[in-house]
């Protein structure tokens, strides 16, 4: 279980505490296909932590499986099973007694690499997380920033090459600006890397901007709905959903999608306000407001006008 | 049980004989170097070591029981309680006492006085482990955990090391009160720094009484000093921590 990407299947993964009536995550299926970002969503009590924790069993399954790879994770050896998964949480847990360069290196030395192929593969990770390996190889824990030890926290969890991943809220604990910086460092490298990651969040905009799927749950362990961030927005299922994506969930809409993708009115020698192809909607709709126009002239990477975007082209990507 | 009588008949004295020194000794004044100087070798030196010795043997033993009471709790810790009340008994009992309820199991012998000296030890070592032991945040288990680590390996890579600093501090003061307590040996054996200040109690001879005890303390900041230099170069990260 290494190098290229699993599906993860929940099949009714059910989870019970012994004592309680209602179990904590209740008959959840749903398919992550290898490769993706799916996130887990939902208001506290709704199991999303329960659920992804059932993947590398810190959390048994009561009822139901899930399967990597068409394997269920019940029928591996329990270290075994970690050690091919790749995980990251929120306080990240380094051990701070170990150099950076040792924390990477954990799983590798469970499995017995080589001395050569851990220290090269410690290096590679570092540089990908953009931690150059010179500077920070023999630093402690203690003498990083937080957004350095989350850094160093996804290398660790990188490190094997493991085909799938979960984070637990990873940047949760982060400033806004650093958590933004590393949200997006996290889609380059998985752009690159193409894992399978399983990403627990309670922010819905940070489910929006990493998922290609996202489940949100309900009190109860419940999946309320499982899908694209865009159907998501365009057709949430009930009124939970609606709600729990935010009275600005048009806006949001508006927010995946750049002018570029739009099918843009000729320009038959409009003038007025421009924008650039690579704004969102929601920008190019709060420029519109701010300076009184209903239309924007959209200019191509030349800078060369192209064509015309108005106020009603943009609500009839909403509805 | 006392062997503090004067020089037994027909076998000389037990220490050299220093009522025929110099006007120094003769005067009995607070500090005479030539009296150090022609006993050294003969007898602070030997009492020295055997203080050594005697502390070094105690805080051992001391360490190895209080590390697997320690190891055994940390698992299973309904042995908490009763390993923490039988320590703290053996604590509170006083030395004296102590050797009075071993003498007639173990007689007037070396194991009377480790017996007693381990004893000591037991209650600060067995909780500082303990304590460093339970002092690993639950994020970083739980990351152990999440990466495949088992058990024993989180105890040996994880939590033992990062008990070192509280396991370091609980030696401190182990190591510093046996060497006081040590000197209490000289009540069942004639050995170590204690010895000497008894003998030279019973004529009140000051030089004899003097060296001895800053011997023992010196022996115990010196002991202390070491201590700290093993736990600097044991925990490199909390050094960093400081430079940071």
């Amino acid at each position: 279980m290494s190098g290229v990407a699993a599906e993860i299947a929940f099949d009714r993964a059910t989870k019970r505490y012994p004592g309680r009536a209602e179990p904590a995550v209740r008959e959840l299926t749903l398919t992550v296909p290898a490769g993706e970002i799916c996130c887990l969503v939902g208001p506290s009590g709704a199991g999303k932590t329960t659920a992804m924790k059932m993947v590398n069993r810190l959390i048994d399954i009561s009822e139901g499986d899930i399967r990597i790879g068409g394997t269920s994770v019940r029928s591996l050896d329990v270290t075994r099973l970690r050690r091919g998964i790749g995980y990251v949480i929120q306080q990240v847990g380094l051990f701070p007694h170990m150099s950076v360069a040792d924390n990477v290196a954990t799983v590798p030395r469970l499995l017995g690499w080589s001395k050569e192929q851990t220290t090269q593969r410690v290096d590679e990770l570092l540089d990908l997380v953009e931690l150059p390996a010179v500077d920070y190889r023999a630093r402690y824990p203690a003498q990083l920033s937080g957004g350095e030890r989350q850094r160093v926290g996804l290398a660790r969890a990188l490190a094997a090459d493991p085909p799938v991943m979960l984070m637990d809220e990873p940047f949760g604990a982060l400033d806004p600006i650093t958590r933004a910086r590393l949200q997006h460092e996290l889609l380059r490298i998985q752009h690159e890397l193409r894992k399978t990651i399983v990403f627990v969040t309670h922010d819905i905009d940070e489910a929006i901007l990493l998922g290609d799927r996202i489940a949100i749950l309900r009190e109860g362990g419940v999946l309320a709905q499982y899908d694209t961030p865009e159907a998501l927005l365009a057709r949430p299922a009930d009124e939970f959903v609606s709600r729990f994506l935010g009275s600005d969930r048009g806006l949001k809409l508006l927010a995946l999608r750049r002018l570029d993708e739009l099918d843009l009115a000729p320009l038959d020698g409009a003038a007025g306000p421009t924008a650039d192809g690579s704004t969102t909607l929601r920008d190019a709709l709060s420029q519109m407001i701010t300076a009184g126009t209903r239309s924007l002239v959209v200019l191509d990477g030349a800078g060369q006008p192209r064509g015309v975007v108005t106020m009603e082209s943009l609500t009839d990507v909403a509805a | 049980m006392i062997p503090l009588g004067g020089p037994v008949a027909g076998q000389g004295p037990v220490i050299p004989d220093f009522g025929e020194g110099s006007d120094c000794v003769v005067e009995n004044r607070l500090f005479c170097p030539d009296w150090v100087r022609d006993n050294w070798s003969g007898t602070l030196q030997p009492a020295l070591l055997e203080h050594v010795k005697l502390t070094i043997m105690a805080v051992a033993i001391g360490f190895v029981i209080s590390f697997g009471a320690a190891l055994l709790t940390h698992r299973l810790r309904l042995f908490e309680k009763p390993l923490v009340v039988f320590a703290a008994i053996v604590y509170t009992i006083p030395s004296l006492a102590l050797f009075q309820l071993l003498v007639p199991i173990t007689g007037l012998t070396t194991a009377t006085v480790e017996v007693a000296l381990v004893g000591y030890t037991l209650l600060i070592l067995y909780r500082n482990i303990l304590e460093g032991l339970r002092s690993v945040p639950p994020d970083v288990l739980e990351a152990a955990r999440g990466m495949g680590l088992t058990r024993r390996q989180t105890l040996w890579r994880i939590e033992l090391p990062l008990a070192v600093p509280a396991t370091m501090a609980g030696l401190r003061v182990a190591v510093v009160s046996t060497i006081a307590l040590a000197t209490v040996a000289a009540l069942v054996i004639p050995q170590g720094l204690g010895y000497p200040i008894f003998i030279a109690l019973r004529e009140a001879f000051k030089t004899e009484i003097l060296v001895a005890g800053a011997l023992a303390v010196g022996l115990a900041l010196v002991a202390d000093a070491l201590l700290v230099v093993a736990e600097r170069a044991l925990t490199p990260w909390n050094r960093s921590r400081r430079a940071a």
